[in-house]
């Protein structure tokens, strides 16, 4: 038995690189061994993109592309397909534990300044697949047909509509009519399920392949290839990926699997900020709800849209700004110009800094739920400012900044 | 602690508020043996007094069967629209009719409780009164100038506002308050028990699934947590005994 399979597996190999892919990326990929809490949210984030995948697989078989179909076809999957309410409170939940874990995995790379040389192009592929996703969320959120989903697409489109000159013919042209249609509802559809998996799934193998040809960052910055075993020539740092961090992993995905579960079975609206309750309404192009606000996750861009007021009778500046404030990450590794990468190491300023942006993002992300007032505008523009601020001013704080001395090898 | 789980996966509707800025009444609980039949006569409710104009399209009678009914009681008392269990609880009422009648046509109720949560439609059902201003003779607190009639007035009899001058109230006036000026059928206690249980129905026809998906989640995160974590966790501590 075991020499057929040797066998099999030698005939494999001789005409495809499997063994040598295994030992590349897996059993000999070395990984620093002092990765906490902030490194799970890679593979969780791989593991969502999986999860949608296949419930949106199973979601499609009965899902019908069609303005008057989409509603009931939701419901009809919601009542009468077996198990379909899991699949469906499978795919909405994960659409937002999706981004939890990729705001948590940018996050990480911000503590540790993970996006540093030599890690600047992992660093714009995996903006690339937060920019795809935004899209990929953006189309399936039209797909249900209630209210929020045709409203929120509305507001969005406008976005582009504001552009100068072209905006209106942008507009049309997105939306293949001049209001949200069954055109536009079909052609989301395309987008969602074939076009932008493609490019996520594209997206997210080049991030890896760009991960594992530099080596993995850590909590104490340090390039662990630097001290490596004379004899060996193995990161004395270092443990290979499988087995150490596979089953590391198992724990992370088990306790991710209970919050995901926790939500999932026993509240998959979660107060309306997962599932939206005006969506539980048809679309009805002939009925503005009273206050359109995007899922959460959009909501921090949201609330600077809002914050700027109208110039020149245009819409144009705010959908500028809220542009800005996500093409701006694309540049950190050039705005950074701190010795060191970890926070561990970093002095007063950027943890000022670093603080000031987390709050600033949250309490947006407050403000772009709730409608607006005078008073939570003027928050939501001083927040911007201070969002803005992290990023513009990075290059000056993070250079007078008192770091500290990094070790040679990794800590705890 | 299924009871506790149950109340979570309410949480959400009760938080919610819609409409008129007023404090809704909660919806009294109900006791987890007297779950069904209270949904069964909700169910009936449904279909005598709102199945004439409203539709529950997405809702097939057959699915009735989770409240154990049978097909037969199904078909023999609440069966007035269509004539196979299987149909969907649709309505003949033409929209452009209804909506010369009432104002906009009656909104589809498969899925209210999950818009407007079940605080909303405790108060919204509670809170009709006689206001001969409005085309219908009926207005209410909950959803002021609402296009449709108090259906349940013969249960409910009639209410009327009356409004108290208070000092600290909003434009002098206290909250609005409703006295029965003509009793109906039933009791305020009797009719705020059937209310109830027709909230009880909306809230089950709005997710069918509820009961299945919080019994199933039970199971899903005791395993989750009593099973694979504690492996997961000990296979993670066998792996790395040797790192140092």
């Amino acid at each position: 038995m075991k020499q057929t399979l040797t066998a099999v597996l030698n005939w494999v190999d001789e005409r495809f690189p499997l063994i040598e892919t295994w030992k590349y990326h897996l059993s000999e990929y070395y990984a620093p061994k002092n990765f906490n809490f902030w490194y799970y949210f890679g593979s969780l984030a791989l593991l969502v993109f999986v999860i949608q995948i296949v419930t949106g697989i199973f979601l499609t078989m009965s899902y019908k592309p069609d303005a008057n179909l989409a509603f009931a076809s939701v419901e009809y999957i919601m009542r009468d397909v077996s198990w379909g309410w899991l699949i469906r409170y499978m795919h909405s939940t994960g659409a937002s534990m999706f981004f939890i874990a990729v705001y948590l995995h940018m996050f990480r790379a911000m503590l540790y300044g993970s996006y540093q040389k030599p890690r600047e192009l992992l660093w714009l592929i995996g903006m690339g697949i937060y920019l795809a996703l935004m899209a990929e969320a953006f189309f399936g959120y039209l797909l249900p047909w209630g209210q929020m989903s045709y409203w929120g697409a509305q507001v969005i489109v406008n976005l582009f509509s504001a552009v100068p000159v072209i905006g209106p013919d942008l507009g049309v042209w997105i939306r293949g009519d001049y209001v949200i249609s069954d055109a536009t509802l079909n052609r989301f559809f395309a987008f969602h399920v074939i076009a932008l998996p493609f490019v996520l799934a594209g997206l997210v193998f080049v991030h890896l392949v760009a991960l594992h040809q530099v080596g993995s960052n850590n909590p104490d910055g340090i390039e662990i290839k630097k001290k490596k075993d004379p004899v060996t020539h193995i990161p004395l740092d270092g443990i290979p990926f499988h087995p150490y961090y596979t089953v590391k992993d198992i724990v992370g995905v088990t306790v991710f699997l209970i919050l995901f579960s926790v939500i999932l079975f026993f509240a998959p609206e979660m107060g309306g900020y997962f599932l939206e309750y005006n969506n539980f309404i048809p679309a009805d192009p002939l009925k503005t709800p009273e206050h359109i606000a995007p899922v959460w996750y959009f909501t921090p861009y949201y609330a600077m849209l809002r914050a700027v007021p109208p110039m020149f009778g245009s819409q144009f500046p705010g959908v500028a700004v809220m542009g800005i404030a996500v093409v701006v990450f694309f540049f950190l590794p050039w705005l950074d110009r701190s010795p060191v990468k970890s926070i561990r190491y970093r002095g007063p300023l950027y943890k000022g800094f670093l603080a000031a942006f987390v709050v600033s993002f949250v309490v947006l992300g407050y403000l772009g739920v709730l409608p607006p007032s005078p008073g939570r505008t003027l928050v939501a523009q001083i927040l911007t400012g201070v969002y803005f601020a992290f990023f513009f001013l990075m290059p000056w704080y993070t250079k007078i900044d008192k770091t500290k001395p990094v070790p040679e090898r990794v800590t705890g | 602690m299924k009871k506790l789980l149950l109340a979570l996966s309410f949480l959400p509707l009760t938080a919610f508020a819609a409409g008129a800025d007023i404090k809704l009444d909660r919806l009294p609980s109900t006791e987890s043996r007297e779950q069904l039949p209270s949904m069964q006569r909700g169910a009936q409710l449904f279909v005598n007094y709102c199945l004439n104009c409203h539709a529950a399209a997405f809702m097939r009678f057959n699915r009735l069967k989770d409240l154990g009914l049978s097909d037969e009681q199904i078909r023999q008392n609440l069966l007035f629209s269509t004539d196979k269990v299987g149909n969907n609880m649709t309505v003949a009422i033409s929209k452009k009719d209804a909506a010369e009648w009432f104002g906009a046509p009656p909104p589809d109720l498969t899925l209210v409780a999950r818009v407007r949560g079940a605080d909303w439609l405790y108060t919204y059902l509670r809170t009709f009164y006689r206001d001969d201003s409005k085309p219908s003779g009926w207005n209410n607190i909950a959803f002021p100038n609402v296009g449709m009639p108090h259906v349940l007035w013969q249960l409910q009899g009639i209410q009327a506002k009356v409004e108290e001058k208070t000092e600290g109230g909003r434009d002098g006036h206290g909250p609005p308050k409703l006295v029965l000026e003509q009793p109906g059928i039933l009791s305020k206690t009797e009719y705020d028990l059937a209310v109830r249980d027709l909230v009880n129905y909306l809230v089950y026809m709005g997710e069918p699934a509820r009961d299945d998906r919080v019994r199933i989640g039970i199971i899903v995160v005791l395993f989750l947590t009593v099973v694979l974590l504690p492996l997961a966790y000990v296979l993670k501590k066998e792996f790395w005994k040797d790192v140092h």
